[in-house]
């Protein structure tokens, strides 16, 4: 229970849904392998990894589309594996959107409201509030195929909205839509979700996307969790070179603990910021690209200072993606913000180049 | 395929369909002819029309033929849709093997072995054969064509509907009356009228399951053709040929009126 | 993704039980009684069978009846030659239509998912209109056509290709000839959906990597298309091997197809044994057949969802 602990002293808010020690087989693959996990009332959670890591069977395991083989669910402290799909607190905004194409548009927005014997004139009212709250006014009486796909995206975000669900579940909701309308509607769900109060929990395998909209992301590989934690941990204090190398760019250095504060790498003596790194023991140094600083001539007084030569130039618009080649022949990535208006590279390939990060940039990993 | 016909596609397909529909016109025309001998042209006339509506056998086998193409359709429709409904949505159940091959083997097994098991059952149960033995025959026999087409409209149908109905609230039973039919609605309707053709088209199987009374439409077009080319056949052949080209036409617009449907929401999804 | 797997309840009990017992009532069940009757031996009576199974008889009534069943009927299957030749002729017309169709389906399907995409749903009703319009009409069509004094010999004829009216009813040539018209769009219809479905950047790869296009008809459309030939072949064959109506109005009187053998040993000699005989020795004929074709079916149907 380490992870509810930590997670009840960060924000003290109870956890909604609770997976404990859940399995999932499909055959012989299997999709999800004793997790436990804790999600918090109020919280917009992510879970991220790439396609067949399990995320989307979670997810459905919440909505009650699968059942798990072992272990239970718990929402709101009740133990929901027996409950059936349309029983559940809980809707979904599905990736395909599954708007029912011979209904309306408010048809579709009704439909959870009308199983529920709801007076006609309430959800009269709730439709056009929902159709308010993600601007479709006046598009009530379309059909869906007159839709657009972005109108047909805040369609579906309003009827899996209107039954004010305990948890909405997003499975990957803005996959369909292009760069940049997915980057205003990540915002607005953002904003959606502070002024809702309602706990998000979102599927995706875009990471940036996961680390805009979330409080919390879970990182997830071949059914496991990787990592349960902040975006801004996960990037910046990610628990194993998997999780390390699968978000962002990263070099990883292996080396050996040498005495307090230093690790021994094929590279020489590396200075790092952590103390107690027990002598002897193998160790990686996760470098972020836009934390090294590279520089023509030999920086004084710098910690880490490392020769090599520019090989590989990635010219990204906002910076520059540089790859060094370094004396034991490995790369190491560089990231430079091309600040210069008309400015032309500052090195070009082939240049000797010297690399330099101070102590605590890098992260040590165990694992 | 975006590349054009060739001349070798073009003339392949006029020449098939030119095989396909000869006959038939020519079927139709004769009808018309005034004349009994089929070589001679006597001119147009109705008269072989007039002489149907006063030959009471094939006005009373037609009508024997349409109730039992109704009923036997109907049930079909019903059974193929419930056989679709578990092949395709109820996962994994004892003796689905034995039942999808219960379901597929009738679409091709030979009409004789169906039609003479199927009365050799009857005699065993000691059901006396008519109008209701070939009505069921019918229903065996096109339950399995109906299963087909609203088997593979099922499997097309995008699942995340159903759970998205059931996701808001709406029970199993509920969402296949509220989102599943009214979607597999047009391979239903298909369905039924196929199963409806096949049951007034059938011979053999009619011929071992009928009893005294129930004389089927084929059963005495048959035994009239077996004696020759009567004109008055000629008249009778038209009148169905065109019954089943209005069905057909009507329901190909209604499923046309779908697929546009579907194509026009595929192009706002682009967009 | 797996389906539900909620418990059931009794009306998805029902779902599936009800058409279970039909076709298990009415299509499994009469071959179980087909096999018995065609170990019974013919009696004037009714039934025209023996021995009757009599239940209220017990076991005794049981064993009574297993020592009366016999094998006559299959013996005289395999001793007179009328039989033997009649399956052979069937399966003789059932595999030269097959070809034939074949010939003629492939270049009409190839034909129609070449046309325009906006005349295809338009050619696919075309092709399927006859096959909605009776089978007895279209045999009969034939008749109107082939007849001595019909239209066949008129324009030959008329064309001086022939002086004298030829006897094109009653032969071989009239049965290939209306098998071929009544299957074709069984055969046409698999294949079209199987060589519409290819992916037309196949073909453009091809091209780029140097295949002239018609080596690439043959190294990429037709092996794609096996499965629809397989399918249309599958179609046609086994429904043509126990074809009747088709060789009884068309045909001559000189070979029989197990159709009609079948059909006038139970109708005119009322001999049910061995007509039961035939039917489960044509079925054994079929038998392998028609599991591939239920594979065919399953793979294409249900393969579709996993």
């Amino acid at each position: 229970m380490a992870a509810v602990d930590e997670h009840l002293s960060r924000g003290g808010r109870a956890p909604l849904i609770r997976f404990e020690a859940v399995s999932k087989r499909f055959g012989v693959v299997a999709a999800v392998e004793t997790l436990t996990l804790d999600i918090g009332e109020g919280e917009f959670f992510a879970l991220l990894g790439p396609s067949g890591c399990g995320k989307t069977t979670l997810l459905r395991m919440i909505a009650g589309f699968e059942t798990p083989g072992e272990g239970r669910i718990f929402l709101g402290g009740e133990d929901i594996v027996p409950v059936p799909p349309h029983r559940r607190p809980v809707n979904m905004m599905f990736q395909s959107y599954a708007l029912f194409p011979h209904l309306t548009v408010e048809g579709n927005i009704a439909f959870g409201l009308r199983q529920e014997n709801v007076g006609r004139e309430e959800i009269a009212m709730r439709v056009a509030e929902m159709l308010g709250l993600v601007r479709l006014q006046g598009l009530g009486g379309r059909k869906i195929h007159q839709l657009s796909g972005g109108q047909r995206q805040r369609v579906a975000l309003a009827r899996s909205l209107i039954k004010r669900p305990r948890v909405l579940l997003l499975d990957e909701p803005l996959a369909a839509l292009d760069k940049k309308l997915r980057a205003e509607t990540q915002f607005e769900l953002m904003e959606l979700q502070r002024k809702l109060g309602t706990t998000f929990v979102i599927v995706t395998h875009d990471q940036e996307e996961a680390m805009i909209v979330a409080d919390r992301i879970a990182v997830m590989n071949q059914g496991r969790l990787m990592q349960v934690a902040t975006p801004t941990e996960i990037y910046e204090q990610p628990n194993s070179r998997w999780v390390a190398d699968f978000i962002g760019e990263v070099t990883i250095i292996e080396g050996r603990a040498a005495g307090p504060g230093t690790i021994a790498s094929a590279l020489g003596p590396l200075a790092v910021a952590d103390r107690d790194t027990g002598a002897g023991k193998t160790m990686w140094l996760a470098l972020r690209p836009e934390k090294v600083s590279m520089s023509a001539e030999r920086p004084a007084g710098a910690t880490n200072t490392i020769a090599g030569t520019v090989s590989e130039i990635g010219y990204r618009g906002e910076m520059s993606a540089y790859k060094v080649r370094l004396a034991d022949g490995s790369l190491m990535k560089v990231s430079i913000a091309n600040v210069n208006a008309r400015g032309r590279a500052p090195y070009a390939e082939g240049d000797a180049v010297w690399l330099s990060w101070p102590p605590d940039a890098g992260i040590l990993l165990v694992s | 395929m975006k590349r054009g016909p060739s001349p070798f596609n073009l003339v392949s397909v006029a020449l098939g369909f030119a095989f396909l529909y000869l006959p038939i016109v020519i079927l139709v025309i004769y009808s018309f002819n005034a004349s009994r001998l089929v070589t001679v042209w006597g001119g147009w006339s109705l008269v072989w029309y007039r002489e149907l509506l006063n030959d009471e056998a094939i006005l009373s086998a037609a009508w024997i033929t349409i109730r039992v193409a109704v009923l036997s359709a109907s049930a079909a429709t019903v059974l193929g849709t419930l056989a679709a409904v578990s092949l395709t949505r109820m996962g994994r159940f004892r003796g689905r093997l034995l039942f999808s091959g219960m379901v597929y083997a009738p679409l091709v097994m030979p009409e004789v072995i169906t039609g003479l098991s199927l009365l050799l059952l009857f005699v065993a149960l000691n059901v006396d054969r008519g109008f209701w033995t070939v009505v069921i025959a019918h229903t065996t026999l096109t339950t399995c064509f109906v299963t087909v087409i609203v088997q593979s409209r099922l499997i097309g149908f995008d699942r995340s509907l159903e759970e998205a109905a059931m996701d808001l609230g709406c029970p199993p039973l509920k969402t296949f009356m509220t989102i599943t039919l009214p979607l597999i609605a047009p391979a239903i309707a298909a369905g039924w009228m196929l199963a409806f053709s096949l049951s007034l088209d059938d011979l053999v199987i009619a011929s071992f399951t009928t009893g005294p009374g129930a004389t089927t439409l084929p059963i005495r077009i048959y035994s009239e053709v077996r004696l020759g080319v009567k004109p008055e056949i000629n008249a009778i052949c038209t009148i169905m040929i065109a019954v089943v080209a209005l069905v057909t036409v009507v329901s190909s617009l209604i499923t046309r009126r779908d697929a546009s449907q579907q194509k026009q929401a595929a192009l706002g999804a682009q967009v | 993704m797996q389906g539900h797997q909620q418990t059931r309840g009794w009306g998805g009990r029902l779902v599936i039980l009800l058409p279970y017992l039909w076709l298990a009532v009415f299509f499994l069940a009469p071959f179980v009684i087909v096999l018995k009757i065609s170990l019974s031996q013919s009696v004037l009576a009714q039934p025209p069978y023996a021995p009757v199974l009599d239940l209220a008889a017990g076991w005794p009534g049981l064993t009574a009846f297993v020592a009366q069943l016999s094998l006559d009927s299959f013996r005289l299957l395999a001793s007179d030659s009328l039989y033997l030749l009649s399956y052979l002729k069937s399966l003789q017309v059932a595999a030269i239509s097959t070809a034939i169709l074949f010939l003629l389906g492939y270049p009409i399907a190839y034909g129609m998912a070449r046309a325009p995409k906006a005349w295809q749903p338009m050619l696919v009703m075309a092709v399927v209109l006859p096959f909605w319009t009776s089978f007895l009409i279209r045999i009969y069509a034939w008749i109107n056509i082939l007849q001595r004094d019909g239209l066949l010999n008129d324009v030959l004829i008329r064309l001086h290709i022939i002086d004298t009216p030829a006897a094109w009813l009653s032969s071989d040539t009239a049965i290939y000839i209306g098998i071929v018209y009544s299957y074709l769009p069984f055969m046409v219809l698999p294949l079209y959906a199987s060589l519409e479905r290819m992916d037309e950047s196949l073909l453009e790869a091809a091209s780029d990597l140097g295949c002239p296009a018609w080596k690439a008809f043959w190294l990429i459309t037709f092996p794609l298309s096996l499965p629809g030939v397989a399918a249309g072949a599958l179609l046609s064959f086994i429904p043509i091997v126990g074809e009747f109506v088709i060789p009884d109005l068309l045909g001559g009187s000189e070979s029989q197809m197990i159709g009609q053998t079948l059909w006038i040993e139970f109708f005119s000699n009322r001999d049910w044994p061995v007509a039961s005989a035939i039917a489960i020795a044509l079925l054994g004929l079929l038998l392998v057949p028609i599991l591939f074709y239920e594979r065919l079916q399953q793979r294409s149907l249900e393969g579709a969802r996993t």
